[in-house]
């Protein structure tokens, strides 16, 4: 009983060490459109004011903003040599172009702390900032974006 | 023997001549006359410009990598690579030695509509008339005012770079024989607003969104009732999506959501457009919002694939 117990416990731990190693593994398909994810949810957040369905809120934007810096930091460490295959979302051209692929996220990040710096104070500010944001992620998704379905 | 050989060579040789006149005859280029180009009136520029941006000629036929308005220069120059070679996308600037400054607008239109170049031959369908023939008349000559307005450019495209027997445009007419037409893609209820048929009109006509979106057969013909149900990209990896009620993403998407994602370029989810719609939408986002309202009506309203 106590052994089938053991056992379950095990199983159970592995199946999530593997649920963990796969949502964590860097250079994924997986790892990639999680990081993206996080960027859209910020974006809607700020949506979400600049259209008026949710009432300005100071800090809320600042988070959003944050939250777009800091993982457009990061993406580009997703895409290190060797992980050009296996991620049919991935254009070869990121590796083709590399530079140009870091310096797009390194403007969306500097884009995003420059409203940090002087954060919109009204919904009409937040809608203006998403503009200014915005077209880097249509920018980038033209050039080095696949779409797969 | 020899003689019933040259008799024989002489059939072969008649029912070719026959055969070929035949298939001329059928297939021959089929230029509206130069009266139904007349009385059109002066043009409205406004609403030209608005014809222009919902078929995004600068897509296709500004310089390769330009920017902001010298994007309005329609210099051509563009390489289009696709499974028939590669076509060199023309001048089609005001300029009247390298453009189409000396086209009249009958040229022009039967360019747009029937797939006719000046000098009456055919023209290759990487140019959609395939869908510009659903185009309005007035809109054309609308779009021929206000392209007349655009800046000039002496640029000259390289000819097209396509193998033997794609190179031939006489056989273009038999392609038009099999795909050519001007009638409603999709059958709608006779019950639908007029918002819907607007949307038909520009989605199946100056927007061309189907060359796109809708598979093809190996001659680069539309395959029947697939319409807007996705394709491969014809520019490489990945695949244009499904925009029919069907569609795994787009098919969840209220009206409301294609209209501002046309707009604004965000996915209800805050995913943007990418790829080649990423201009597409760039363009489409200069048309006043009902228009856009109105595409995503019809797309609402099309066969579910």
């Amino acid at each position: 009983m106590r052994l089938k117990a053991i056992t379950a416990a095990v199983l159970i731990a592995g199946l999530g060490v593997i649920g963990v190693a796969i949502a964590a593994e860097d250079g994924t398909h997986e790892a990639r459109s999680a990081l993206m994810k996080k960027v859209g949810g910020a974006a809607g957040a700020m949506t979400a004011i600049a259209k008026g369905e949710k009432p300005y809120d100071a800090e809320a934007v600042k988070a959003a903003l944050m939250t777009i810096s800091e993982t457009a930091k990061v993406f580009p460490d997703q895409f290190k040599p060797g992980t050009e295959t296996g991620d049919k979302a991935a254009s070869p051209k990121i590796w083709e172009d590399h530079e140009d692929f870091k310096a797009r996220a390194a403007k969306l990040s500097a884009d995003a702390d420059k409203v940090l710096a002087q954060l919109p104070t009204d919904a009409a500010g937040v809608g203006g900032a998403l503009k200014t944001l915005g077209g880097n992620c249509g920018g980038c998704h033209e050039k080095f974006r696949i779409k797969t379905e | 023997m020899i003689r019933r050989f040259v008799r024989y060579l002489l059939c072969l040789v008649g029912v070719f001549v026959i055969g070929g006149a035949v298939f001329y005859f059928i297939t021959a280029p089929n230029a509206l006359p130069e009266s139904h180009w007349a009385n059109l009136g002066d043009p409205d520029l406004k609403n030209g410009e608005m014809v222009f941006w919902t078929g995004g000629c600068v897509s296709c036929h500004a310089a390769p990598g330009s920017e902001g308005d010298a994007k309005l220069t329609l210099s051509g120059g563009l390489a289009l690579k696709s499974p028939f070679g590669t076509f060199h996308v023309p001048n089609i600037s005001p300029d009247e030695k390298a453009g189409i400054g000396t086209w009249t607008l009958a040229q022009f239109g039967n360019a747009m509509k029937r797939g006719v170049s000046p000098n009456g031959q055919h023209l290759y369908p990487a140019f959609p008339y395939n869908s510009y023939a659903r185009i309005s008349d007035k809109d054309i000559n609308d779009l021929f005012g206000y392209l007349k307005t655009l800046p000039k450019s002496g640029n000259v495209a390289p000819p097209h770079d396509l193998p033997f027997p794609y190179n031939i445009r006489l056989a273009l007419g038999g392609w038009k024989f099999l795909y050519f037409n001007d009638e409603p893609r999709v059958v709608l209820a006779p019950t639908v607003d007029d918002k819907v048929k607007r949307g038909q009109y520009l989605v199946e006509g100056a927007g061309h969104c189907g060359e796109c979106h809708t598979p093809r057969d190996r001659l680069g013909g539309f395959v029947a009732n697939t319409w807007l149900s996705g394709a491969p990209n014809p520019e490489g990896r990945g695949r244009i999506p499904n925009i029919t009620p069907g569609s795994k993403t787009v098919g969840s998407w209220s009206q409301d959501d294609i209209a501002n994602y046309l707009e604004t370029g965000f996915t209800p989810d805050f995913d943007t457009a990418g790829g080649s719609m990423a201009e597409v939408q760039r363009n489409l986002a200069r048309l006043p919002k009902p228009e856009l309202e109105a595409i995503a009506a019809y797309l609402k309203a099309v066969p579910s694939h």
